[in-house]
């Protein structure tokens, strides 16, 4: 039943925004509208704004002629980009996590670590992702050399560990006093408080910390991707097609949908995984 | 000669001692309970009931005096699991369902999965919640979820139970019922009681020994023995129960004199 009503939100909601878009097509100034030289609203003309059927159209065609299909040429671009998301998420979720045990562990932690914690998501990405990809060019793994990939990983896990850190601390601490003193009654020391209580209580907190740090991991990929100039992922592949714009305006919106379907795999993916963990057989006799 | 269940000797609380908003919650508390004794505590708001429990229980220390419990210290007793507790919200795990809420002690204790559900089970069926077992305890009401508390409490067949106001947001039937059951778990398996209520009846009721105390310091004021033998259904209407409640009324009246003759 939850499940039908959000499938149902979810295509109204599309379904909503292509009418917008299309709507504002038709009524909307193709040059802008401009109040006392500021833009307003965006131009509606063809080449700034394609008709939605137009960009789906152009998913089937040859991305050059005589090239695949575009949307080999995207999807092929999104599962590269994956990987580095897929990484960038685990070790980004797995420090966040972490840091959150550590922060609840012991007050100074908290009280020393959240500032930068929060600090250190007001660092621009423009700024950071040239030096993070600097600093790994000179790095090596034993016997592997650091990779470009590797570097694009990082950028995504800077991004996916802010709200798990955040997420899971709040989730950990919010156990009510009154179950703590169970759990000590229980002679139960820290780490299986931490085990059989402040975890399981943390779900609600880091499930959703967990979505947002999905979506954070694909910005971050795609960000790290163009400013570290790494081939054959879907960040390379917006700026490509950018370039393009002038003559051939649908292309880049088939980059860009690719983006956010990536973005909305990875969220459901965490949606799967929290129905699996946290499943509870409701039972009405 | 065993060691007593619990023993309390000049025993002293003061919560943030020598910082802002010092309270001196107990002072020179002296209390010996014997095995398989029941005792209710009762006071007025606020006189360190729930303290006193809590150093029994070792979630607070004394800042003065000892707390022994089954000739122990309370840190060595906890350690071993000497007691069990039920606070006055059920404090169930949302989580779990009330089966494996009722398992917690027992998974601690490293007790085989096989083994654990069954005791659960036989702990709901004596709480009369059999039927609940795979239930969550937000299907539950709030009086079935104190049930739940309480079998939880039960489960580990603790030597002490220490109970704050488990029954304080129940209706007086199920309240009733509840009591007697209680009684009867702790007459069969001979469990030593610390139970902590606001209720004058149903602390005379329960109780072997009623312990009344006063706020501001906390203290132990009087202590009350009641004589009803077996509790049975015409305990609540004997003269016996009504000479108990006239007497724990006129030890908490003294206490309320003190309070008024402070002011
Ligand atoms: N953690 C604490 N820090 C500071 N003061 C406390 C703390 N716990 C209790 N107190 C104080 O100790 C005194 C006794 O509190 P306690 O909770 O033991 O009372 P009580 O008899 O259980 O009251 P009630 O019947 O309302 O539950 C109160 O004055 C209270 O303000
Ligand atoms: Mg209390």
């Amino acid at each position: 039943m939850r499940m039908i009503r959000t499938t149902l939100a979810a295509g109204l909601g599309l379904v909503a925004g292509v009418a917008l878009w299309e709507g504002y097509k038709a009524v909307g100034d193709p040059q802008g509208t401009e109040i006392l030289g500021v833009r307003l609203l965006p131009r509606a003309s063809d080449a700034a704004m394609p008709h939605v059927l137009d960009i789906l159209e152009r998913f089937g065609r040859a991305e050059l002629t005589g090239g695949d299909p575009i949307w080999t040429v995207v999807l092929a671009a999104c599962l590269f980009t994956l990987r580095n998301v897929a990484v960038g998420f685990a070790a980004g979720g797995l420090v966040g996590l972490l840091l959150a045990v550590l922060m609840q562990r012991f007050r100074l932690a908290e009280r020393g670590l959240l500032p930068y914690v929060i600090l250190s998501q007001t660092v621009p990405l423009i700024a950071l992702a040239p030096v993070i990809a600097g600093w790994g060019g000179r790095l090596q793994l034993g016997a592997y050399p650091w990779q470009p990939w590797m570097s694009v990983s990082v950028i995504a896990a800077y991004l996916a560990f802010f709200p798990v850190a955040v997420g899971a601390l709040r989730g950990l601490q919010s156990p009510a006093p009154i179950a703590e003193e169970l759990m000590r009654s229980y002679a139960a020391g820290w780490w299986r408080t931490l085990w059989k209580l402040r975890l399981p209580a943390s779900t609600p907190y880091l499930f959703p910390a967990l979505r947002l740090a999905g979506a954070s991991a694909v910005v971050g990929a795609v960000v790290g991707e163009i400013s570290t100039g790494t081939r054959g992922g879907i960040g390379r592949l917006i700026i490509e097609y950018s370039r393009e714009a002038t003559s051939d305006p649908a292309k880049v919106y088939t980059a860009m949908i690719g983006a956010a379907l990536l973005g909305l795999a990875v969220a459901g993916v965490v949606a799967l995984a929290e129905l699996l963990l946290t499943r509870r057989t409701v039972v009405t006799s | 000669m065993t060691a007593p269940a619990v023993e309390l000797t000049g025993v002293n609380k003061i919560f943030n001692q020598g910082r802002p908003g010092e309270v001196t919650a107990l002072t020179g508390v002296d209390l010996t309970i014997a095995r398989g004794e029941f005792i209710a505590l009762i006071g007025p708001s606020g006189c360190g009931k729930s303290t006193l429990l809590r150093l029994v229980a070792d979630l607070i220390a004394p800042s003065s005096g000892t707390v022994t419990v089954a000739g122990k210290p309370a840190r060595k007793a906890r350690l071993d699991q000497e007691y069990g507790i039920a606070f006055q919200q059920a404090g169930l795990f949302e989580w779990r369902t009330v089966r494996r809420n009722v398992e917690l002690p027992l998974e601690l204790r490293g007790q085989g999965r096989r083994e654990r559900r069954a005791r659960a089970e036989e702990m709901l069926e004596l709480v009369g919640l059999a039927d609940f077992a795979r239930h969550y305890p937000a299907q539950l009401s709030g009086g079935m979820q104190q049930r739940v508390a309480i079998a939880r409490a039960l489960a580990v067949h603790p030597p002490l139970l220490l109970m704050d106001e488990p029954f304080g947001a129940l209706d007086e039937m199920t309240r009733e019922r509840l009591q007697d059951e209680l009684l009867r778990i702790c007459g069969t398996t001979g469990t030593s009681t610390i139970f902590v209520t606001h209720s004058i009846p149903e602390a005379v009721y329960l109780a072997d020994r009623v312990v009344v105390m006063s706020p501001r310091p906390g203290r132990i004021t009087g202590i009350v023995p009641i004589d009803l033998g077996e509790r049975t259904e015409t305990t609540r209407q004997s003269p016996g129960f009504f000479t108990g409640i006239t007497k724990v009324r006129a030890a908490l009246r003294g206490t309320e004199a003190a309070v008024g003759a402070e002011r």
